[in-house]
């Protein structure tokens, strides 16, 4: 089939950049996303151009690297599905597709369509983490889970931090990605005792890297390739306000 | 800073704490616009009963004296609240994405939803017009100055002079449409905001609170309907008019 891309290109950090459009022709719909950009690539080297950047590593859809808003959508049209995991058999021959970097402040463009999301690292470094012994492993099933609690820890766990959530809220809110992270450790019994900790520091690390506020649009959970529930946020907001009120005393 | 002044400074400044506070404010003026409703609706009292009915309840609240007071100023703080966090979150908001999308798109985010601050800004100029008309008097001094024959405000007539006015009666129903849009995503939103939601209460709050917001704005909407369609008639029970 034959596409027409409209890529962001931006040559720096604090470079000015444009939409740049690109006729694609001859594209395999067993192609994946990337791949069709792979060979647009190619074929911009030939001809002594700069290919486009983008970020990508696995392909299998579990790093979570492979950042780009498609028509709008952070992943593209599929539910539940990467870019790396989005094959061209969902576009038609002559669409034009609009491919831009995800825009938030706190995930400033550097190149092209590859965004700076070590946000994302200071958030979880800010309180991803429990607190446990070193040395022997301890006895398996020495601590007791409830089945519930680790279902939903587990899906929280899913999270890959790719930061769909943000590209497409309208408000570039990381709160699914901040109550997965939160969630994930408060629901088990290893994550008590931070937990309380855990999602007032979280919450303020994100208010200063300067993401946006939820408004309960759920346009996060629809993207999120690892569909993750805008139940979660809720589920924060309480941890939140309880971490709020509570005292060791 | 003393460990409780820090946790308050901490919960009021956070995102988190705002959207709670935001929540909190907002149905305090839902269970506002509930009392309010339950109040209008004898307008549509049968049997000739309404203007008694209206007129005494008017009376009666006005007769409260200094706790109309408070709870006049409680009213207006809280909406002075909701209005002030909706200006900040809707900046913070708008400043988290500085650069748009060339190609914009929405997958799910609802109407309502995404107009929150265009129809809570309709909402203001409307509160203003409605206090000018109705609590002040100042649009239509004439229907102000009615009096019933026991000597109180004759609001009864005065709602229903007001409505006669075809400009006036469609703006109300404009108005209340704009709230009941406000409000379809806002009750939903809420029990959110509030941490009160799980996967289970989801889509039931959701539709609940779509019910409600519809059942509101219906409510208020239906007395004006009411004075135009001749449903409700003037009152000539009330001799003595103008006095
Ligand atoms: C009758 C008066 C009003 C009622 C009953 C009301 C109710 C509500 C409710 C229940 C919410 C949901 C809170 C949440 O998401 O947790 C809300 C949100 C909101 N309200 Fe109002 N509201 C009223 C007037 C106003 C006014 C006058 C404004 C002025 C601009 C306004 C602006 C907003 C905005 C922007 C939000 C969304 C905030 C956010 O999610 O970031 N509202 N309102
Ligand atoms: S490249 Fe790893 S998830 Fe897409």
């Amino acid at each position: 089939m034959d596409l027409t891309l409209n890529v962001w290109r931006q040559e720096r950090a604090d470079a000015p950049g444009k939409i740049v459009s690109y006729d694609v022709p001859g594209v395999d719909e067993e192609m994946s996303f990337l791949e069709m950009i792979d060979v647009l690539n190619e074929r911009l080297i030939e001809k002594g151009e700069e290919p486009i950047a983008f970020e990508h590593d696995c392909r299998e859809g579990i790093c979570g690297s492979c950042s780009m808003v498609i028509n709008g959508v952070p992943h593209g049209p599929q539910p539940e599905t990467t870019t790396c995991q989005l094959y061209m058999r969902h576009f038609k021959d002559g669409d034009t597709i609009f491919v831009e970097p995800f825009r938030a402040k706190a995930f400033p463009v550097l190149r092209d369509l590859i965004v700076d999301r070590s946000a994302f690292d200071r958030i979880q470094q800010a309180g991803g983490y429990i607190s446990i012994n070193t040395g022997n492993a301890p006895d398996a099933n020495a601590t007791p889970v409830n089945k519930e609690a680790s279902e939903a820890a587990i899906d929280a766990a899913q999270c890959i931090g790719c930061g769909a959530c943000v590209a497409s809220c309208k408000n570039a809110s990381a709160m699914l990605f901040v109550a997965a992270k939160v969630s994930h450790l408060s629901l088990l019994p290893q994550g008590q005792p931070e937990r309380y900790q855990r999602v007032l520091n979280m919450v303020s690390t994100m208010d200063d890297e300067g993401f946006g506020a939820c408004t309960n649009q759920s346009e996060c959970e629809a993207v999120c390739p690892k569909g993750i529930s805008v139940s979660y946020i809720s589920r924060m907001n309480r941890d939140y306000l309880r971490a709020s009120v509570s005292t060791p005393v | 800073m003393s460990p409780l002044v820090e946790s308050v400074v901490r919960f009021l400044r956070s995102t988190v704490g705002t959207k709670v506070l935001m929540a909190l404010t907002g149905l305090a003026l839902v269970g506002f616009l509930v009392a309010h409703l339950a109040g209008n609706l004898q307008m549509l009292a049968p049997g000739g009963k309404a203007p008694e009915l209206m007129n005494a309840y008017a009376a009666q609240l006005k007769g409260l004296g200094p706790l109309l007071w408070i709870a006049r100023i409680g009213l207006l703080g809280t909406f002075a609240l909701h209005v002030a966090l909706a200006i900040r979150l809707t900046a913070l908001n708008k400043a988290a994405r500085p650069v748009p999308y060339a190609y914009e798109s929405t997958v799910q985010a609802s109407w309502g939803s995404r107009t929150m601050i265009l129809t809570g800004s309709v909402v203001i100029l409307f509160v203003l017009f409605h206090l000018a008309h109705f609590t002040l008097g100042f649009t239509h001094p004439e229907h102000y100055a009615l009096h019933d024959a026991q000597g109180r405000h004759d609001v009864y007539n005065m709602v229903v002079a007001g409505f006669q006015v075809p400009a006036v009666a469609v703006g109300y129903g404009l108005a209340m449409f704009v709230v009941g849009l406000h409000l379809s995503h806002g009750l939903g939103s809420l029990v959110r905001s509030l941490g009160l939601s799980n996967p289970r209460l989801r889509l039931l709050t959701q539709r609940l609170g779509v019910a409600v917001a519809i059942l509101l704005a219906v409510g208020f909407a239906l007395i004006p309907s009411a004075v135009q369609s001749g449903w409700i008639q003037p009152s000539t029970s009330v001799e003595g008019s103008n006095k």
